[in-house]
């Protein structure tokens, strides 16, 4: 077992060696540009991507002409809100969008906002999910877009996505969901589960970094958005730039393994993911944030109470996960998403997210329980809060200075 | 963010750590900060009949660069007098600990327990409270 530990597959995926391998004849011996019509340079390129478009919209359910490549979720979220807002504003001006999704898709919306459109953004429940009422009653007929992401980066739930669409539609609105997290970990559907446009990313998922697509429904209804990068009109015209053919090709090869191992790897990991937690649940005062049953198999985001989580990372030095923590940011705030779940700020300072991955192994798993366990101990022998909790201290009689 | 050696010492093994017993009138206790920001700490002084602190002890609920900061203040207390303790400033936290700009909260947090700790003795001693008038960024 080699030390530090990667469990943090939530915010990138190491590469896997087959994905590699299929990149790497595209740097230099077959280098073309996909747009190069007139010889076979450029009708290799082409090939190559054409194959990717279709081992990628497979593992969505979907045709490879809706697949438009861009340079990474972000950018698809983007392009998806943007694109949207712009070509539909004549119909109306409002999206629904929920508090708890990616500041890629939260800052675009904030962005949108000042040039005219209006948002809600619809509370989630203690558990993470939407409510379906709330949602169909911030419907109206100036909505013409819904955004709720599939499955959450920080605590992993999956939003009732089917449900979701349905409700858009009714109202005459599109439907869209950033499933970066979710593609390639669990099954994704776009036409059973009536999704308009899908954000994706291939690092996500054992692919490189800096390439992603946006799925975009050709037929029933036809979408369109307004491109939001302008020249020479790849993409069908929504996305100008040469494409990024080694990375295309290593998003498909990523794709196709996602699709042929997913079944097997959501088991593996939700029994690993299962045990980490359950052992893990064993401290005193820890709790699991967010839905557990409706939850992508490999997270688990777990506050850990009296301890603060950068500390306590900085305890378990050989564990690389992340923290809902945010000392080391400007503002001092605590993870938005954990808030959004109705978590008091110190619940959300002592959270710790556990992201496994393809690579990740039992013996690692129990390593992490083992390490885990011994830091929060101690650094609840070194916590005043602790102290004071098992003096019987009511911490929220004490007036605390904030500062 | 990488954090500079003494911090990972302090943090590593920490000095000091414990409880004096708060209603002992020769024991001084500030707890500062609050859990909601992510940071609390409690530092304690026993202090002779000479007002030379003897003795000091913290706990704290923090980051990495808090729970060394803390460490550090303990360390430096001891032998001080009171008065000489109070001159303690976190700048001088910031400079042993190589902290960044962005932890700087956690040595002046430091400092605002070392003065909450002198008061809480003064105050139980008879003395009037010493009014900081730093002004902390």
């Amino acid at each position: 077992m080699n030390l530090p530990i990667y469990l943090d597959n939530n915010a990138t995926t190491p590469m896997d060696p087959r994905v590699l391998d299929a990149m790497l004849p595209y740097f230099n011996q077959k280098f073309g540009n996909a747009a190069s019509r007139n010889h076979a340079f450029g009708w290799v390129a082409e090939e190559a991507v054409d194959y990717a478009r279709e081992q990628i919209a497979k593992l969505i359910g979907a045709s490879e002409k809706e697949i438009i490549f861009t340079s990474g979720a972000t950018e698809a979220d983007n392009l998806a809100i943007k694109g949207v807002f712009e070509m539909y504003k004549d119909k109306g001006n409002h999206i629904i969008t929920t508090t708890t999704e990616h500041k890629a898709v939260l800052d675009t919306c904030k962005h949108i906002e000042k040039l005219g459109a209006r948002v809600t953004y619809l509370p989630v429940q203690s558990d993470g999910l939407i409510n379906l009422q709330e949602l169909e009653a911030a419907m109206t007929s100036e909505t013409i877009l819904v955004s709720v992401m599939y499955g959450n980066n920080e605590i992993g739930v999956i939003q009732p996505i089917k449900e979701i669409a349905a409700i858009a539609h009714k109202f005459g609105a599109l439907f869209m969901t950033d499933a970066t997290q979710a593609a390639g970990k669990i099954p994704v559907n776009v036409i059973a589960d009536g999704i308009d446009l899908l954000a994706f990313s291939a690092h996500k998922m054992y692919g490189p970094k800096g390439v992603g697509a946006l799925y975009v429904r050709r037929k029933g209804p036809r979408v369109k958005v307004t491109a939001q990068m302008d020249g020479g009109g790849h993409e069908r015209g929504m996305r100008s730039g040469t494409l990024n053919v080694p990375g295309i090709v290593g998003f498909g090869k990523a794709c196709e393994l996602c699709a042929l191992e997913m079944e097997s790897e959501a088991k593996r990991l939700s029994a690993l993911r299962d045990k980490l937690q359950t052992s893990l649940l064993q401290l005193e005062e820890s709790y699991v944030n967010g839905n557990v049953e409706h939850r992508l198999p490999h997270v688990a985001n777990i506050s850990f109470k009296y301890v603060e989580g950068e500390g306590l990372m900085m305890a378990m030095k050989d564990l690389a996960v992340s923290s809902g923590s945010a000392c080391t940011s400007a503002s001092l705030e605590p993870s938005y998403v954990l808030k959004s779940l109705g978590l008091s700020d110190d619940l959300a300072h002592s959270s710790i997210r556990f992201g496994l991955g393809r690579f990740t192994t039992e013996e690692e798993v129990d390593y992490a329980i083992e390490v885990t366990k011994k830091s929060v101990t101690h650094l609840r022998e070194l916590s005043p809060l602790w102290e004071m909790f098992k003096e019987g201290i009511d911490l929220d009689s004490i007036e605390w200075a904030e500062h | 963010m990488a954090y500079s050696d003494k911090v990972i010492d302090h943090y590593t093994n920490p000095r000091n750590v414990g409880t004096l017993d708060k209603s002992n009138v020769k024991v001084g206790t500030g707890l500062v900060g609050a859990p909601e920001c992510g940071d609390v700490m409690r530092l304690q002084i026993q202090v002779d009949d000479n007002n030379i602190i003897t003795d000091a002890k913290f706990k704290t609920f923090g980051c990495g660069s808090a729970i060394a900061s803390s460490s550090l203040a303990t360390e430096w207390l001891k032998g001080k007098t009171i008065d000489d303790a109070m001159k303690i400033d976190n700048m001088d936290i910031v400079e042993e600990l190589a902290l960044p700009p962005v932890k700087i909260h956690c040595s002046v947090l430091a400092e605002d327990a070392i003065k909450a700790a002198i008061n809480d003795f003064r105050v139980k001693n008879g003395l009037a409270p010493i009014e900081s008038e730093k002004v902390h960024h």
